[in-house]
C-alpha cells in the first residue's frame, strides 16, 4: 500500500519528514525544503525504497486557500521499478522564498521537470545545472500558471495584442 | 463546375474555344495548387485524411504537397499556432512566391478555437493575410474539399498578376 510506504518514509526521516497524508489512495510524504535532496538521494539507493525512477515533478499553487498559509507546493512522484511500488513526496514553498533544492544531481530526468516548473511557476531550484525557461521563448514576462497570472494577459512575439 | 464545357458550351460544336488571358490563367492556376502544410496539430490527421485516397485532394488537381515554401503557392495552416511559433509561421508565408494564397485550417487556426490562453494565437489573420476560412474542430474531409473549392473559384475570379 502506498500509504504504508509514506509512512514507512517518515519512520526511516523522522527528523525531514513532517507528516504523511492519504491522497485518493496514494501516500504522500511532507518533507521539510531543506532535506528534499537528502531525502530523495537517501530513498534511490536505500535498499527498501530503491527509487530509480523520479515519474514526475510538478508545483502547485494555492493562491486564494484561506486553509493554508504556505502558497507553493512542489510535488514529486516517485516509483521504483525494482520494487515495484511509488509514493509522492511534498514540499511546501513560501511564496517570500521561491526556491527548493535540485534533485537534479539524483536523477538526471528532473533537468527537464525543473526547468517547466520553473517556467510555470518560478519555482527557482537551487543547484540546478542550467535552469531556464523550456516552453515559454525568451523575454517572456512572468509565470504563466500561477493563479495572478491573468489567464488571457498576452505577450506576442510578432502580432497584436488581442 | 471546372469542366471544360460549361466553360465553353459549343467547344464540342466548333472544336475551338474563346476565352480571356485572365480567365486561361486562372483556369491553370485554380488546378495546379501546390500546396504547403504547415501542419502543428489534431487537424493534421483530417488533413491526412483528406489529402489521401479515400478523399482525394489530387481530384481538385492540389495532391502534391510541397516542403519548401519556394515551390508551394498555398499555404496551408492546419492546426493552433502558438505565440513562438508565429514568428516560424511568418518566415514560412514571406519565403513563398507570388501568387500565393492562405487557408486557414481549423478553428484554432481561424479564431484560436477555445483556446484564450497565454500561449496561442487568436486566428493566424493577425499575422498573415488569408484567404479561406475552414472552420471545425477539426473539420471534416468534405468540409475540407469544400474550401478547396472555395479557394478555386477565388483563384479563378482573381485579376492575374503575371
Amino acid at each position: 500500500m502506498s500509504l504504508a510506504l509514506a509512512q514507512a518514509v517518515l519512520t526511516k526521516f523522522p527528523q525531514h519528514v513532517t507528516g504523511v497524508e492519504d491522497r485518493h489512495g496514494v501516500g504522500v510524504a511532507v518533507v521539510k525544503r531543506e532535506s528534499i535532496r537528502t531525502v530523495c538521494a537517501a530513498l534511490k539507493d536505500d535498499p527498501d525504497f530503491r527509487f530509480e525512477m523520479l515519474m514526475d515533478l510538478f508545483a502547485v499553487d494555492y493562491l486564494h486557500w484561506e486553509e493554508r498559509d504556505v502558497r507553493f507546493d512542489v510535488l514529486y512522484s516517485l516509483y521504483s521499478y525494482s520494487k515495484k511500488h511509488r509514493v509522492f513526496l511534498r514540499v511546501h514553498v513560501p511564496e517570500r522564498e521561491v526556491v527548493v533544492d535540485s534533485v537534479a544531481p539524483v536523477w538526471p530526468g528532473a533537468n527537464w521537470f525543473e526547468r517547466e516548473t520553473w517556467d510555470m511557476f518560478g519555482i527557482r531550484f537551487e543547484g540546478h545545472p542550467d535552469l531556464k525557461r523550456i516552453l515559454m521563448y525568451e523575454g517572456f514576462e512572468g509565470h504563466a500558471l500561477r493563479k495572478d497570472y491573468r489567464y488571457n494577459k498576452r505577450q506576442p512575439l510578432i502580432g497584436p495584442l488581442n | 463546375m471546372g469542366t471544360i464545357e460549361a466553360a465553353a458550351p459549343d467547344i464540342n460544336k466548333f472544336g475551338f474555344m474563346t476565352t480571356t488571358l485572365n480567365d486561361a490563367i486562372g483556369w491553370a492556376r485554380k488546378f495546379s495548387i501546390f500546396q504547403y502544410p504547415f501542419v502543428t496539430a489534431c487537424c493534421g490527421m483530417e488533413y491526412m485524411s483528406t489529402a489521401c485516397a479515400h478523399y482525394d485532394v489530387d481530384r481538385f488537381g492540389a495532391g502534391f504537397p510541397r516542403f519548401s515554401p519556394r515551390q508551394s503557392d498555398v499555404l496551408f495552416v492546419v492546426g493552433t499556432i502558438s505565440h513562438k511559433m508565429a514568428p516560424v509561421l511568418k518566415r514560412v508565408y514571406e519565403q513563398m512566391c507570388e501568387p500565393k494564397w492562405v487557408v486557414a485550417f481549423g478553428v484554432c487556426t481561424c479564431t484560436g478555437g477555445f483556446y484564450d490562453n497565454y500561449a496561442t494565437v487568436m486566428g493566424i489573420d493577425t499575422i498573415i493575410p488569408v484567404d479561406v476560412y475552414i472552420p471545425g474542430c477539426p473539420p471534416r474531409p468534405e468540409n475540407v474539399l469544400d474550401g478547396l473549392i472555395k479557394l478555386q473559384a477565388k483563384i479563378q475570379s482573381q485579376k492575374q498578376e503575371v
